[in-house]
């Protein structure tokens, strides 16, 4: 299956259920519903959304990436991409995508890989598994570190190449672009709208997403 | 490389389609040996004092720029250590994108037998295979990251599709991983979901363990790049 199929969506922001505005460094955990929509716009561009799920009746079960791109046989996440449980179910589906490429192999930034990936005083900054672990203690129900697993890199550019090396490169997001993706079942979402500084994910300035569900 | 044989600790050939786990002290080594080509070894690594700290694909790869796991690369725990270092070995890759298979995985490719049918030939697959064996450390489905496919290739085109790379793994192909820290290593030897073979023929694995105790300094994954000098600083301040 070869990816990059960028296919917009017929439903209007005006008749959403739910609509919100995220600002960078921020979380929001959320349950979405069977058969509920649900769409993320990047709106000044270049925005990586760190984004995992799990089954809102058994949190042990949530999203793979490895399960994901295996069954697909693809690397990169875009319309048509069955986004699978660690128990191969499909969670998700994403059925619109104007972006046209999604990362899940380059994972969320935290203290401890900044650390090593930048001089080691770059500990100190804001950092996706540090906002993943804000929303978990939030929900409560017994979640906790271990719930934080390899992530969707929603608008995150992360080319892997044939000879086996990989690359955080400039995004091929823009202003208003947007992914969709339908429920197959209850899920709980859970995003860290990514405060990076330190590589082009965010273009070196983080910024506001849009979240919004259709019923 | 040969290893010493009065440094040896411990041989076992593991059968084909097992699980086995492990806690590497630091500075010991495990040797991976693939007896008949075509093997698989799928391996999760733990902070054999934190289970909480675990293999991280991600910041395995994004630290090293790589997509696979070769000869001078370490596996990072989540946050920020040298779990193992990979000293040495002979195929030039190893999988770590592409998980395990499952009952359905299984079910596709050979249909299914039981014990009763089948006695300890019996199909498994990786991932109930490596729950057992989480479930013995009081770990579960929670711990069941992605893990590394030891000489399994999958390789993956400009467009990302992903495909397997059969004959990749020689009979004598090894791997051997040295222990930074103590770690709880977990092994199952399924074969991948992704080996096109129609028949379940899971591959033998031997096992062996020594006393290589090379240090940071002699380390050649160390001085690899400057992100794993970063990590072993980290790993080093973790045993103060």
């Amino acid at each position: 299956m070869t990816i990059a199929t960028l296919k917009e969506s017929r439903l209007d922001p005006a008749a959403a259920a739910y609509s919100i505005v995220l600002p960078a460094g921020e979380h929001w955990i959320h349950l979405i519903k069977k058969g509920q929509t649900f769409r993320i716009v990047d709106l000044e561009g270049n925005q990586a959304v760190d984004t995992l799920f799990y089954n809102a009746s058994d949190y042990s079960e949530r999203y793979s990436a490895v399960d994901t791109i295996r069954e697909q046989g693809n690397v990169y996440l875009s319309t048509g991409s069955r986004l699978l449980s660690s128990e191969c179910n499909t969670m998700l589906v994403i059925t619109a995508d104007t972006c046209g490429r999604h990362d899940t192999l380059g994972g969320g930034c935290s203290a401890e890989s900044n650390c090593v990936r930048y001089p080691l005083e770059k500990r100190y900054m804001h950092n996706c598994r540090d906002i993943f672990m804000k929303g978990l203690l939030e929900w409560g129900q017994g979640m906790d570190k271990r719930e934080i697993t390899h992530n969707i890199n929603f608008f995150m550019n992360v080319p892997i190449s044939p000879g086996g090396k990989s690359a955080f490169a400039d995004g091929i997001s823009e202003s208003g672009k947007y992914v969709e993706m339908w429920a197959e079942m209850d899920v709980i979402c859970l995003i860290s709208n990514c405060p990076q500084l330190n590589n082009p994910c965010n273009a070196y300035n983080p910024t506001p997403v849009r979240l919004l569900i259709w019923d | 490389m040969n290893i010493d044989p009065e440094l040896i600790l411990f041989e076992e050939t593991m059968p084909g389609g097992w699980n086995r786990s492990h806690i590497l002290k630091r500075g010991t080594a495990l040797r991976l040996t693939d007896l008949e080509g075509g093997g698989n070894v799928s391996a999760i690594f733990y902070n054999a004092g934190n289970t909480t700290e675990r293999y991280s694909m991600p910041d395995t790869l994004k630290a090293q720029f790589i997509s696979c796991i070769a000869k001078g690369c370490v596996c990072y725990s989540d946050l920020g250590r040298v779990l193992v270092s990979v000293i040495d070995e002979s195929c030039g890759w190893h999988d770590t994108i592409s998980g395990v298979s499952n009952a359905e995985t299984n079910r596709r490719r050979y249909g299914s037998r039981g014990y009763q049918e089948a006695g300890n030939g019996y199909y498994r697959n990786g991932f109930g295979s490596l729950l057992l064996e989480l479930a013995k450390h009081g770990m579960g489905k929670r711990d069941l990251v992605a893990p590394v496919n030891f000489f399994t290739k999958i390789g993956v085109n400009e467009a990302g599709d992903m495909s397997f790379t059969p004959g990749h793994s020689r009979a004598g192909a090894y791997v051997d991983l040295q222990a930074e820290m103590d770690t709880l290593v977990v092994l199952c030897s399924c074969p991948h979901p992704l080996d096109p073979n129609p028949e379940y023929a899971p591959r033998p694995v031997r096992l062996t363990l020594w006393r290589s105790a090379i240090s940071p300094e002699e380390n050649h994954c160390r001085t690899s790049c400057p992100q794993n000098e970063r990590g072993f600083i980290n790993t080093a301040e973790y045993q103060l």
